[in-house]
């Protein structure tokens, strides 16, 4: 008889390897799944993993969407992390990222043509603002009306991406865009265009703003007075709050936090890589990044590791389906079952395994 | 704007169609609850109850057999939850989380070759001079046969939990999993198969969607509609006939605000579409709100081991 023994606390070692032993089983489940698919598993999983870093072909082309792609996870996820850590669940990170991206393209579109340098500046800081401001709302939802955050974020996506239609059919639309939806294009606009930094490396604005997040978000768990209280809000909710730690602003700054990460990650994508607002310039971000922070272990160090591969993932799925003609959803599924995985294998975290007989109970 | 073209025979009729879907994704919610059990992958077993009824449904042209296959696709998405949070301990939240992502990429996959297609119909059950009354007529008695097996469902499930031991020991295994575990109670056992009847019953719903509601297969095509159901068991206070409350003033948002956009209401459709989910927001607010007691109406309602994890320690 096989029983599970609590540890007394999580297991460091177990901590570290499970993510790897997660990323393993993904593969051989992903493989057998492509293998459904009627596709050879073993080149499938070496066009996902390996082809986009190492191939001569492809690689030159590949290597800088991989910083592209980990930007906005890695951004949105060390804000999430926050928040998971505390209890606070922001699922809809997708929604603040949209909101992000509006705002801050409508404060680039409202100084065109005008060309100066605080043009990017202050459409950064509407991003930021707009995220922070959407995800206020299921915060103050939840510190006056105790709503439950996770449903009113999540419903708010859904309410982003109406807005979203709207600015991008209406308000935001360009007028010399012969009527077609959809905004101007920030590349023909040098002032408000989030360029590479570096050319060919995929080097943008949100790159610089990710690892600076992440770096920010390791000295606040380590050092600061506020990382611990969101770790001890988490672990030990009432101790947390005999020891004096006021859960309405913890609420209030993981959301607020959070948001306004996902909001500069909307702002540097729309700004850069999508170039313009359009009805489907999101590609769910904001829900990959709910995997990327678990996979990280909610330690900003493992996210920036976890943002690599699974921004490896997009650039090997699209490699996939365009060489092998596996179907670009089954990477989404793919995605979805690391963090199955994941969430499995992390009973060897938190509990021993024992062999042998059980009493009788 | 003409409002005198909405008729509101029709907008009722239409309204208990609308509702049906997320009715039953909420009932089978509401018994996962109340044996203390938070599964928030309702989106994702919806949307795959969704494919799987709409591919066997037009592969052997027979939409009875479509929606046996959503209810076995949603029940077994939903066992892999239970291993993950009975057997293996995991985080409820985080687990019904990759539940939706997973399920919203798996169903994409499996529709690859449906878009486009059109399901076999479905005939409106027959109740002869029943159906010629008027109002009552058109509203209550010119349905397809899942709207009533739903209404059935509905009923049932508020008689078993009322009345029955079954409903009993649910319920005690999610009030007080430690309690009922001392009793004998098998709490995993009972949870499990709670979780696996949550979702058939999403998966129901999601081919209620693909073969009746829109009738065709698109990606994404829940819409939300998953995480509305789990609002609405909150709004409905953890019981069965309130869900059926809340779920039809949501159908008859959804299906009013579809009339104004028709009628041509001079507020932009976006906004009109968006309307459901605020109203939804809006809704939870109102019941999550503290009252002069202290305490909120869900917070007194809910089940007191709503989300947490069992472990017999001994």
């Amino acid at each position: 008889m096989i029983t599970l023994e609590k540890r007394p606390q999580p297991s460091k070692l177990w901590t570290a390897i499970t993510p790897v032993l997660a990323v393993i089983a993904t593969m051989i489940a992903g493989g057998l799944m492509f293998a459904l698919l009627g596709k050879d598993p073993f080149i499938a999983i070496r066009t996902i993993f390996w082809d986009p870093l190492f191939n001569e072909q492809f690689a030159a082309f590949s290597r800088p969407q991989l910083l592209v792609k980990a930007a906005p996870l890695i951004l949105i996820a060390t804000g999430l992390a926050m928040g998971f850590r505390a209890g606070v669940w922001n699922i809809g990170a997708e929604g603040q990222y949209i909101m992000g991206a509006i705002s801050g393209a409508a404060v680039g579109l409202a100084f065109h043509p005008t060309e100066s340098v605080f043009i990017f500046p202050l459409m950064v800081a509407a991003g930021a603002l707009g995220g922070f401001l959407w995800a206020m709302i299921p915060g103050i939802l939840k510190v006056r009306f105790h709503t439950n955050e996770i449903l009113v974020s999540l419903l708010l996506v859904y309410v982003a991406e109406f807005i979203l239609a709207s600015m991008a059919l209406g308000a935001l639309r360009n007028p010399e865009g012969n009527g077609f939806p959809g905004s101007r294009n920030f590349k023909e606009y040098p002032s408000a265009f989030n360029a590479e930094l570096l050319p060919n490396t995929g080097l943008h604005w949100g790159v610089v703003a990710a690892i600076v997040a992440v770096i920010f978000a390791y000295i606040l768990f380590s050092k600061h007075m506020m990382g611990f209280h969101i770790r001890l809000a988490g672990q030990a909710p009432k101790a947390a709050r005999f020891g004096g730690v006021e859960p309405a602003r913890l609420i209030l700054f993981c959301l607020g936090t959070s948001g306004a990460l996902a909001g500069l990650a909307g702002l540097f994508e729309v700004s850069g890589p999508a170039g313009q607002i359009s009805i489907d310039f999101n590609v769910g971000y904001g829900f990959t990044a709910i995997i990327v922070a678990f996979l990280g272990r909610l330690n900003p160090i493992g996210i920036l590791l976890a943002g690599l591969l699974m921004a490896l993932t997009y650039i090997g799925g699209e490699l996939a389906s365009f060489m092998l003609g596996v179907p670009s959803a089954a990477i989404q599924a793919f995605q979805g079952m690391l963090l199955f995985f994941l969430l499995a294998v992390d009973v060897l975290t938190n509990y021993r395994i024992r062999f042998g007989k059980r009493e009788v109970v | 704007m003409d409002l005198s073209a909405i008729s509101p025979t029709l907008l009722v009729a239409s309204l208990m169609v609308a509702a049906t879907p997320i009715l039953l994704a909420a009932l089978g919610e509401l018994i996962v609850e109340k044996s203390g059990v938070l599964n928030l992958g309702v989106e994702g077993m919806m949307i795959t109850g969704a494919i799987c009824g709409f591919a066997i449904a037009v592969e052997s042209g027979s939409p009875v057999l479509g929606f046996a296959a959503a209810a076995v696709g949603g029940a077994v998405l939903s066992l892999i939850f239970g291993l993950l949070t009975q057997i293996l301990l995991s985080n409820q939240v985080a687990t019904g989380l990759a539940l939706t992502l997973f399920g919203l990429g798996l169903s994409s996959m499996l529709g690859q070759g449906y878009v486009g297609l059109r399901p076999p119909s479905v005939e409106k059950l027959n109740f002869g001079p029943l159906g010629d009354i008027p109002f009552i007529g058109p509203v209550l008695f010119n349905h397809d046969w899942m709207v009533y097996v739903t209404l059935l469902l509905c009923v049932g499930s508020w008689v078993v939990l009322k009345f029955t031991r079954v409903g009993l020991i649910l319920r005690a295994v999610g009030e007080n999993h430690d309690a009922a575990h001392a009793l004998g109670y098998k709490v995993v056992k009972v949870r499990l198969l709670a979780i696996m009847f949550g979702g058939a019953c999403a998966g129901l719903g999601g081919a209620y969607l693909s073969l009746i509601r829109v009738p065709q297969w698109t990606e994404g095509m829940t819409a939300g509609a998953g995480w509305i159901a789990l609002a609405i068991v909150v709004f409905a206070s953890w019981r069965p006939l309130r869900v059926l409350l809340g779920a039809y003033l949501f159908g008859g948002v959804t299906v009013l605000q579809l009339n104004l956009q028709a009628a041509g209401l001079a507020i932009p459709v976006e906004y009109l579409s968006m309307s459901p989910y605020l109203i939804t927001i809006a809704v939870l607010v109102i019941m999550s709100a503290p009252r002069k007691g202290g305490k909120s109406r869900a917070s007194l309602a809910a089940p007191a081991c709503l989300g947490r994890a069992f472990h017999a320690s001994n």
